[in-house]
């Protein structure tokens, strides 16, 4: 298995250098393409500003990404109109980005990617790497969102982080007692068929993450990152499970749907899922335990985005503090800003410590964010990993 | 009245060259059905028979997994992983298979006196509320109805709901396989009863009546007289309930449980990042409606078309 070809690499500095002189943040990103290096202190002192909006924003996001109460002031301030298209998965979502000869299609220039689609969309060449410097709020990050390897490759930056949040272990208070306190208790038989886990592949390093724990011998280093093996072995641990499950859940409304019918009363979902059947006065609680898989979002650029300007702004607007305050509360997810925390808690008391953004580095180190599966293993330093699409394929053969 | 004039001299030669073409074509009907179908074959071939070409010829492709760009390199790969024993690609076919079978069956089973009642016996205002009815599900949207039949299938749903009434037990019905064929059957049902209608319909009573004067009574009459004539219905009715679950994965991601994923399912879930795999897996019920479509044609089903 190789690394991306050169020539798809060419184009998409071509394309950056070519968008950014158009776009006239000519300095950071143009030295970043010609420079190659692209260290990204190295252009601190030359940050020029951004040009004026194109008047136009299209993005492709996660609903409510762009939500009116945050997203409303923003096109007033910048002129900006924001243009939506919903995907429901992180499949939906890059294909869209892809379709169209790739980047967009000259058609979308944002996109808000989880861990699990964002190095597909580098390696496929669909987005383009940005100017850091040009977000402010980026220096304010927690230092694991600073530079994670799901957008950041060879020191390039292709997008900013966004928001993130731990794969949660939710369950229905009145039928599971005592509650539950490990992943554990999703692999054993005691809830059989009350269980519901997410189909996606990614799901595959739940159980990687599970057996780093319970099976040692096997050597998993990183979830992510499989010899052919531990795959077989997780996939089996996968297999194993299927008879305690009632569902595998596409999309979040399907696990909520399922807990609201009583036909599922414990599964692996995200804080989102835990707010909505809260609101709705359901007896669900969910608990976190750690180490625990997470995803974590990235506005990144499109190769061929038609507004770059408007993109960069909204890069820069929805990463300051009151504003990641604003979505985290909307959607049920953590900023990547701790200065957030007092807007938190002013939206909503306790909200801050609720969504674990006052938490030591430790906590967060033990959380293993989404990345896509490819051939190199960085722990190994060798290429016989598993890629997406081997994972695609053990998933099929869970599901199927 | 000069342009008058005008009309009156130059009308002649126009209708005679009129003739002289339409003369041209009735003396050569080979050009004259090439002059009609020209365009919509041409329409045919290059929008369907065109894109199963390059849907097939893309099967033989690979795709980086990095780049999920296709690399046209000539490889039976993709084939070589659907038929691998080990793998899950032929229990997932087998799977579809056995659900669009079981649906056509069901289908036609509860299709058929529903279509007799509607073409031979009911009157023309009940026969118009049966069409209406029979029609009215397909007003509303597909996923709409798949949702309504989450909300009836679940475990507090309507149908545990009556159970309980009745004084009977809860049923496990949401997630599974039974509730994937029930949730079918009722949606594919309407695209069967149409063309059995269409078939009984067209029996001449004549037929009956010289069945009856030969001796012949009801059942003889349904197994040797309707059953055969209705026949070509109840194959383009199975050909309609066969491809659209063959093609379906809507409902497997809905309304299926664990084990549930079905063709369509595999495609959908390969299609951005593997795109000739999904194209391999596409063949395949294709092939599979082509075999269907031979055994029709072999059992008959065509003749009376």
């Amino acid at each position: 298995m190789r690394r991306i070809p050169k020539r798809s690499r060419v184009t998409v500095v071509a394309l950056a250098a070519v968008t950014a002189t158009l776009a006239l943040v000519a300095s950071g990103c143009g030295g970043g393409g010609g420079g190659g290096g692209g260290s990204t202190s190295s252009g601190a002192g030359t940050t020029t500003t951004i040009g004026k909006g194109e008047g136009s924003l299209n993005v492709v996001e996660w609903p409510y990404y762009t939500y009116k109460s945050f997203a409303h002031p923003f096109e007033q301030q910048t002129g900006c109109i924001i243009h939506r298209k919903d995907a429901g998965t992180s499949q939906e979502m890059f294909a869209l980005m892809h379709a169209n000869g790739g980047g967009g299609g000259g058609q979308y220039d944002l996109v808000s990617a989880s861990g699990d689609a964002s190095l597909r969309l580098i390696d496929a060449g669909d987005v383009q790497p940005i100017d850091i410097n040009q977000i402010p709020s980026w220096k304010e990050f927690l230092p694991v969102f600073k530079s994670p390897p799901h957008n950041t490759v060879d020191g390039k930056h292709y997008g900013v982080s966004v928001q993130w949040g731990p794969n949660t272990l939710l369950y229905n208070t009145q039928k599971v007692k005592p509650a539950p306190t490990g992943w554990s208790a999703i692999y054993g038989p005691q809830y059989k068929g009350k269980l519901t886990v997410p189909n996606n592949p990614i799901q595959i390093a739940d159980a990687a993450l599970y057996l780093m724990q319970t099976k040692p011998s096997l050597g998993i280093k990183d979830p992510y990152e499989l010899t052919k093996s531990q795959l077989t072995a997780a996939t089996q641990l996968l297999i194993n499970q299927k008879p305690q499950l009632k569902r595998y859940w596409n999309y979040a409304a399907d696990e909520i749907t399922s807990f609201k019918n009583g036909d599922v009363w414990m599964g692996a979902g995200w804080p989102y899922q835990t707010l909505q059947l809260q609101g709705d006065k359901q007896p669900v609680k969910e608990v976190v335990p750690l180490p625990t898989t997470g995803w974590a979002d990235t506005w990144m650029l499109a190769a061929k985005a038609p507004h770059p300007n408007c993109a960069y702004k909204w890069m820069q607007y929805v990463t300051t503090p009151k504003v990641e305050a604003q979505q985290a509360i909307v959607f049920g997810e953590t900023p990547v800003n701790p200065l957030a925390c007092p807007y938190m808690d002013k939206i909503q008391k306790g909200s801050c410590a609720a969504y674990h953004l006052n938490e030591p580095a430790s906590y967060y180190n033990k959380i293993k964010f989404w990345k896509t599966p490819v051939p190199q293993c960085g722990w190994q330093k060798s290429n016989d990993c598993m890629d997406y699409n081997a994972w695609v394929q053990a998933w099929a053969q869970v599901t199927g | 009245m000069a342009a008058d004039a005008g009309v009156v001299e130059t009308g002649p030669p126009i209708r005679r060259a009129r003739l002289r073409l339409s003369g041209f074509f009735w003396r050569r009907p080979w050009l004259r059905a090439i002059g009609l179908l020209a365009l919509p074959l041409a329409a045919f071939l290059v929008v369907y028979v065109g894109s199963l070409g390059v849907l097939f010829v893309s099967s033989l492709w690979t795709s980086s997994s990095l780049t999920s760009t296709i690399e046209h390199t000539w490889t039976v790969a993709n084939y070589r992983t659907i038929f691998s024993r080990t793998g899950p690609y032929l229990h997932i076919a087998a799977f579809t298979l056995e659900m669009a079978a079981a649906v056509t069956l069901t289908c036609s089973v509860l299709a058929f006196p529903l279509a007799f009642f509607m073409a031979r016996v009911a009157g023309r205002r009940p026969r118009a509320l049966l069409f209406v009815m029979v029609l009215l599900p397909l007003w509303s949207s597909y996923l709409v109805r798949l949702y309504a039949w989450q909300t009836i299938l679940a475990h507090n749903g309507a149908i545990n709901w009556a159970l309980n009434g009745l004084g009977l037990p809860d049923q496990n019905l949401a997630y599974t396989h039974t509730a994937m064929w029930i949730v079918y059957t009722y949606v594919w049902l309407p695209f069967m009863v149409l063309p059995i209608y269409a078939a009984l319909e067209r029996i001449p009573d004549s037929y009956l009546e010289a069945s009856a004067d030969l001796g012949a009574r009801g059942w003889r009459t349904f197994r040797s007289v309707i059953l055969p004539l209705a026949l070509p219905g109840i194959v383009a009715g199975s050909i309609f309930t066969f491809a659209l679950t063959l093609g379906d994965y809507i409902t497997p991601a809905l309304i299926g449980g664990t084990n549930s994923d079905m063709i369509g399912t595999v495609v959908y879930n390969n299609f951005a990042t593997n795109l000739p795999f999904a194209a391999a897996f596409a063949v395949i019920p294709m092939a599979i409606m082509g075999a269907y479509l031979l055994i029709a044609r072999r059992l008959g089903a065509f003749e009376a078309l």
